[in-house]
């Protein structure tokens, strides 16, 4: 309990060290000199922020893309990192993994994620239907990886199975399958588990931009004699097409930065490891932190397009509004 | 209204009573020990003073029954000298080691597990060397050999800690008896039994399970050493972990496919388990508990085993389980790997260096080896302490001069070899690869200097 006492105390020294810089902060700007005040209200509550971004990202990614032009010994070693990303099979399924990930978890989050929520839209007992496919968003992704590797476990013939899907292949009369060993299949098992999860948050958005649209919109092409395929095509998705885009690139992003669920499930062995987990295996247990830092920096030139994107589509779904 | 009111409160008192339990309970128990052992003698402490309120933090790979044996024998140490241990184990060991390094957050002490991490650890600056009280010690209680180990480009940095003997085949001495089946003394004769168990078809051959996290493999690189050393040799062999022969040589590819003749063959695993592939999905703790229910009839593992058959199994020659060395080329010959760990510090302390010269101390050997499942190649150790006849004996082996000891080779490899793509291409290998393609890319991965 001693431990205990002495955080608090840490908590509410830090907490008092940081009201005592604002209000220094504060007060510096209220006292500036009429001609150079507003500048100095900029000026005083942007810097903390760009210091603090400036040591705690800045830095590090400038860091960063050094060390990736460097070997384990830290001696610069040209493009060499980035050779070996591109030319060796391992590094190259990671790729391709990586691929595979970001085109299907958003496109099957999505698409279910839609399509339940325009089927379960007003109808009896919507809320609880929307609770069971949002909660898996609840779980971490590891408890989730831990989760479903129980229900891939894999057992002899015979011996009695403790995996669910390898029991219920064996009570259709199918022989248990190793669901994790086999690739390229078992990167769509993992898939699965990522959907799994992003499909709850798809469908709360999702669900909520339907909501959204207009009354009279539907009621006039109801009149009009829209069948319901024409009223989902030309009536509800242009209408929600910002949330879309939203839903998408936010599934992307989060997918291309998948880690825990491979790690968990794989150790990213059999074929399955993508960009994030081979960039922590090179970085941290193969003593090669050059390649990790190269797989970093193509990690990150795959993720900046998506959030400039997502980041342009906010400022001009605000401009409409 | 009343009843409902107290109703709603009983399940919040109900969980907050039972935590508060949960806590005190905690905080009972290491208080305990202190009680019962006050009385323990502190004279073999007297040379490592006394210290008020000093902590040493200490992390390693060693977690479940091991951890509460090892922090069990330094009870008496932390009784004697008022320094506090406080230990963790974590699975994540290697990866976490290094990231808390690189992070400035190191524990005071590690023990590690591979050289080739210690040597990374101490070409990286994070090490300390030794005292010169620990380096007399470890001069005294173990071979060159062990002392080498620890020491990296001149300096020695850590003290060995236990060992373990690999290379074990563990079998059913009932079952043995029973089928009429012999112990064999040649690598040929155990082919040979091999082959006759699978005819008879009452069981399969062998079982074994990789499986162990992200260091899934690891297991399966044993086997690989095992059977280099003793087809090619101990000079192949080392010349094989320093990388002066690639690792696709033709000899390393032979240890492969003498291996490769009993696990990957469908009629020679997994005993109990399931077919090749699930070797790979079984972990390392389960994978020869098929031995003990009579589903399988050997299980290659090292000493360590012992502490994974279930509580009450006979260990002994004649009982549930016992272990013959996995045999050579020719009868009798004795080469054997092995692993150990190595007590490195990564703080400078008055109570640090107590710590570091207790743990190459015989007193920490006999206590450990006391409570048996663990070995040790520390000179000063008594025999006759050990819990179990397989313990004795591999004891003995250790600390004879006729022995020819090989350290784990994958633990001697770079970190990108010994601690990723072999176990990852031993993975690949069962999984289907076959062994060109493996070993090609294992040789691959081998960091240029």
């Amino acid at each position: 309990m001693e431990d205990v006492g002495d955080k608090l105390v840490q908590v509410v020294i830090a907490l008092a060290i940081f009201a005592a810089i604002i209000a220094l902060i504060m007060l510096l700007v209220d006292r500036a000199p009429k001609t150079f005040r507003d500048k100095a209200t900029i000026i005083g509550f942007l810097a903390p922020a760009v210091v603090l971004l400036a040591i705690g990202l800045i830095w590090p990614a400038i860091q960063t893309t050094y060390l990736a032009f460097t070997d384990r010994n830290g001696a610069p070693n040209g493009v060499d990192n980035f050779v070996w990303m591109f030319t060796q099979p391992e590094a190259l399924v990671t790729l391709r993994n990586t691929l595979l990930w970001v085109v299907l978890v958003p496109l099957m989050s999505t698409g279910i994620g839609l399509a339940y929520a325009v089927f379960i839209d007003r109808a009896r007992g919507e809320k609880a239907l929307k609770a069971l496919v949002f909660m898996p968003m609840a779980i971490s992704m590891v408890g989730a990886g831990v989760i479903w590797k129980f229900m891939y476990t894999y057992r002899g013939a015979e011996r009695e199975q403790i995996g669910l899907l390898n029991q219920i292949l064996v009570w259709l009369g199918g022989e248990s399958k190793q669901f994790l060993l086999d690739a390229p299949e078992n990167t769509f098992f993992l898939i699965a588990v990522m959907v799994w999860i992003q499909t709850g948050f798809a469908m709360v958005i999702l669900s909520a931009a339907i909501k959204g649209i207009p009354t009279e919109i539907v009621e006039a092409a109801r009149l009009d004699g829209a069948s319901a395929w024409q009223q989902f095509f030309s009536i509800t998705i242009p209408s929600i097409r910002g949330a879309l885009i939203v839903v998408v690139t936010t599934i992307t992003i989060g997918t291309l930065k998948v880690f825990d669920i491979v790690r968990t499930m794989t150790a990213g062995n059999f074929e399955t490891s993508v960009v994030a987990n081979e960039m922590y295996t090179q970085a941290f247990r193969a003593g090669e932190p050059g390649r990790g830092a190269a797989l970093a920096l193509v990690l990150f030139l795959m993720v900046l397009p998506i959030v400039l994107y997502n980041a342009r589509q906010l400022k001009k779904q605000r401009e409409i509004r | 209204m009343h009843t409902a009111r107290s109703r709603k409160a009983v399940l919040p008192l109900a969980a907050l009573s039972a935590m508060a339990l949960t806590l005190s309970a905690c905080g009972g128990n290491s208080e305990e020990p202190s009680g019962s052992a006050a009385a323990a003698d502190c004279s073999a402490y007297e040379s490592y003073g006394t210290f008020d309120g000093a902590e040493v933090s200490v992390y390693s790979t060693i977690t479940d029954t091991e951890q509460d044996k090892l922090e069990q024998s330094w009870v008496p140490f932390e009784e004697c000298t008022g320094i506090d241990v406080v230990y963790e184990g974590s699975n994540e060991f290697e990866t976490q080691l290094q990231v808390r390094a690189q992070a400035g957050n190191p524990p005071d002490v590690a023990i590690i597990p591979q050289p080739g991490l210690l040597a990374a650890q101490a070409r990286a600056g994070n090490l300390k060397p030794a005292p010169q009280e620990v380096s007399d010690l470890v001069d005294e209680n173990w071979s060159a050999d062990w002392k080498a180990y620890g020491t990296i480009d001149g300096t020695f940095y850590a003290a060995p800690m236990l060992a373990s003997v690999k290379g074990y085949v563990w079998y059913s001495p009932t079952a043995f008896k029973d089928k009429g089946w012999e112990v064999p003394q040649t690598w040929d004769e155990m082919m040979a039994l091999t082959k006759t168990i699978a005819d008879e078809g009452t069981m399969k051959p062998w079982c074994a399970g990789f499986e162990s996290g992200d260091a899934t493999g690891w297991a399966g690189t044993d086997w690989i050493e095992d059977a280099l050393l003793r087809q090619a040799g101990p000079d192949v062999y080392d010349q094989w972990v320093n990388h002066d022969i690639p690792f696709n040589d033709p000899q390393v590819a032979d240890a492969f496919d003498a291996v490769g003749d009993i696990l990957k063959n469908e009629d020679y695993v997994n005993g109990g388990i399931g077919d090749v592939r699930s070797i790979i999905s079984t972990s390392v703790d389960d994978g020869g508990l098929p031995v003990i229910d009579g589903s399988c009839a050997m299980h290659h593992q090292a000493t360590f085993q012992a502490a994974n058959w279930p509580e009450g199994t006979n260990v002994a020659e004649d009982g549930d389980v016992w272990a013959f060395i996995t045999p050579g080329q020719e009868a009798g010959a004795s080469a054997i790997t092995g692993g150990g760990e190595f007590v490195a510090a990564y703080t400078e302390s008055e109570e640090v260096s107590a710590y570091l010269q207790f743990m190459a101390s015989p007193e920490f050997a006999n206590k450990r080896v006391e409570q048996g499942a663990a070995i040790s190649a520390n000179k000063g150790l008594d025999p006759a302490l050990a819990t179990s006849e397989l313990d004795r004996q591999s004891i003995e082996l250790l600390q004879s001069e006729d022995t020819t000891f090989r350290f784990d080779g994958s633990d001697l490899m770079p970190g990108a070899v010994g601690a990723n793509s072999f176990w990852s291409g031993v993975v690949e290998w069962i999984n289907g690869k076959s062994t060109k393609e493996v070993v090609d890319s294992i040789e691959a991965s081998w960091p240029s200097d």
